[in-house]
């Protein structure tokens, strides 16, 4: 009887969770305009989102903007990490609280405060993306950092003396002790990062150049007009998103069980 | 020669530049006027004005019941995972947090065609609609947290409990609640914020009414930069004010200890 119960709240939940992306996933696949009119099979919003050059632009800037955000933040956050670990307890205190702020902010604080920093006190020009890049690398980074720390504490701190006491310089045995023990937090963290930045709407809105949108800001936009065309193809867009993150998720628990075993 | 703690130099700068002092020049802007004057009027202005204090009323409701709303469907959901009767935890835990890879802006539209379907208007329940596109929206972050919070629980205390007499529903509420209070804390944190302030889902379900967050939006898209910082401030101020709360309930490695 209980175990009726849980199936029913799980499925329930699940249903809640799914049934729009679902649903939205078989219109994509047919001509109509609107959910619940039935009509037929079609791929004409595949191809409109792969030939409009509006929508094309959008989606490449989207993930080549969040390539170099993860890139940076991967960067600053594992150093970060690495440094913060091996420092005095005040400097790494310090930095971990200062790292804590983006993560509970609210994104519209920090992509606010970031625009008034940088735009308005600074003066530094939007177009040059770099106030967009810096806001949402100051997002993301926090996040690296966490997703590295855990691996550090659990590293077996011995190698990396033998490796000095070996020959090896600093540089090489961080290269070659260090890193390769925290591999899975670096890359974990850098996926985080390339899904933050890919979600991120705030901070991109008061930081980018007016030319430029990534997917959020496209699609807040989108909803806002009439053009049908241009909301249907965003059904394909979401689609298509979402068979990318199931199959990465599933490539994931693949490669996950074999460490296991 | 280089040293390990020198690489932390980079991130402390960049710490430094792009996330401390954009908050002291946001405090900067907040006391003072546009000529650059040191003035409090913007802070009285916020809260002698009627519509702001409302938002800011308005907000912390839809921020509340979303809250409790994401709680009392994730808790059952993050138990029935942790400990129920399904074998695989971890690939139905991932299954409920996927929707999270979904920009969150494509799942609204989702969420909103379906509703556009079933209400005909939205328009008409823009206050129930918002809150359901928030807890939709959130969820996932409050199942990750209290599901961490349930699998670390010792299933031990609980096989005592029963043991020494508890029924299930005194484990429950004496054992396994008390235990995952952690975890029910960080969603919380999780979520609140968040639904205070993503004023986009409102825009995108065409409610009319402004939560925190819009007023930020627009004060910045009619260059008023004194006053979005006076919001940001008061939203500083209330993230404070829940992490102190917070921080005493985040002890979960002291707490789980309870037996010797």
């Amino acid at each position: 009887m209980i175990k009726f119960f849980q199936h029913i709240v799980i499925w329930l939940v699940l249903l809640f969770l799914y049934a729009p992306i679902m649903i939205l996933m078989v219109y994509s696949f047919t001509d109509s305009t609107m959910i619940g009119t039935i009509k037929n099979f079609s791929l004409q919003n595949y191809v409109t989102l792969f030939t409009t050059p509006e929508l094309v632009e959008m989606i490449v800037g989207t993930f080549a903007l969040a390539l170099v955000v993860a890139t940076l933040s991967t960067f600053l956050g594992t150093t970060g990490a690495i440094g913060a670990f091996y420092s005095k307890k005040r400097t790494r205190g310090a930095i971990e609280i200062a790292n804590q702020i983006p993560v509970i902010n609210a994104d519209v604080v920090t992509g606010f405060s970031i625009c008034i920093l940088m735009i308005i006190f600074f003066k530094v020009r939007k177009e040059t993306f770099i106030p967009l890049i810096i806001g949402q690398t100051a997002l993301c980074t926090p996040f690296v950092y966490l997703s590295v720390l855990p691996r550090l504490k659990q590293m077996d701190h011995n190698l990396y003396e033998a490796a000095l006491d070996l020959g090896c310089t600093t540089s090489m045995a961080l290269r070659k002790v260090v890193v390769p023990q925290i591999v899975p937090g670096i890359i974990s963290g850098f996926m985080t990062a390339i899904t933050l930045s890919l979600d991120d709407y705030f901070i991109t809105t008061y930081t980018k150049p007016a030319t430029f949108d990534t997917i959020s800001t496209y699609v807040v936009n989108a909803t806002r007009g009439s053009q049908t065309e241009i909301k249907t193809a965003l059904w394909a867009l979401s689609t298509l998103i979402f068979v990318l993150a199931a199959l990465y998720v599933v490539a994931q628990n693949i490669t996950r069980k074999k460490e296991s075993k | 020669m280089l040293t390990r703690k020198q690489l932390a130099i980079p991130y402390a700068i960049f710490l430094v530049l792009f996330v401390v002092l954009p908050l002291l020049v946001v405090v900067y802007y907040g006391f003072t006027d546009r000529n650059g004057n040191i003035s409090f009027e913007n802070f009285l202005g916020f809260f002698q004005n009627g519509k702001t204090v409302g938002t800011l009323v308005y907000s912390l409701a839809i921020a509340f019941l979303t809250t409790v709303f994401s709680l009392l469907l994730a808790y059952p959901v993050a138990l029935i995972i942790a400990k129920g009767a399904y074998s695989q935890r971890t690939k139905f835990l991932m299954i409920f947090v996927l929707p999270m890879w979904i920009n969150f802006t494509l799942r609204i539209t989702a969420l909103k065609e379906i509703l556009t379907l079933i209400e005909g208007n939205l328009a008409k329940y823009q206050f129930f609609n918002t809150v359901l596109c928030m807890v939709y929206d959130f969820l996932p972050f409050m199942i990750m947290p209290i599901y961490n919070s349930l699998t670390k629980l010792d299933n031990g205390l609980i096989e005592a409990a029963s043991d020494l007499g508890a029924n299930k529903l005194q484990v429950f509420f004496k054992v396994i609640l008390p235990l995952s209070i952690p975890g029910i804390v960080s969603g919380v944190t999780m979520v609140f914020l968040p639904s205070m302030t993503n004023y986009v889902v409102l825009d995108m379900i065409y409610n009319s009414t402004y939560i925190m967050g819009s007023l930020i939006g627009s004060y910045f898209s009619a260059y008023d930069w004194n006053n979005g910082s006076v919001i940001s401030i008061v939203l500083l101020l209330i993230i404070l004010g829940i992490t102190l709360v917070s921080n005493k309930f985040a002890e979960p490695e002291s707490k789980a200890h309870v037996a010797p």
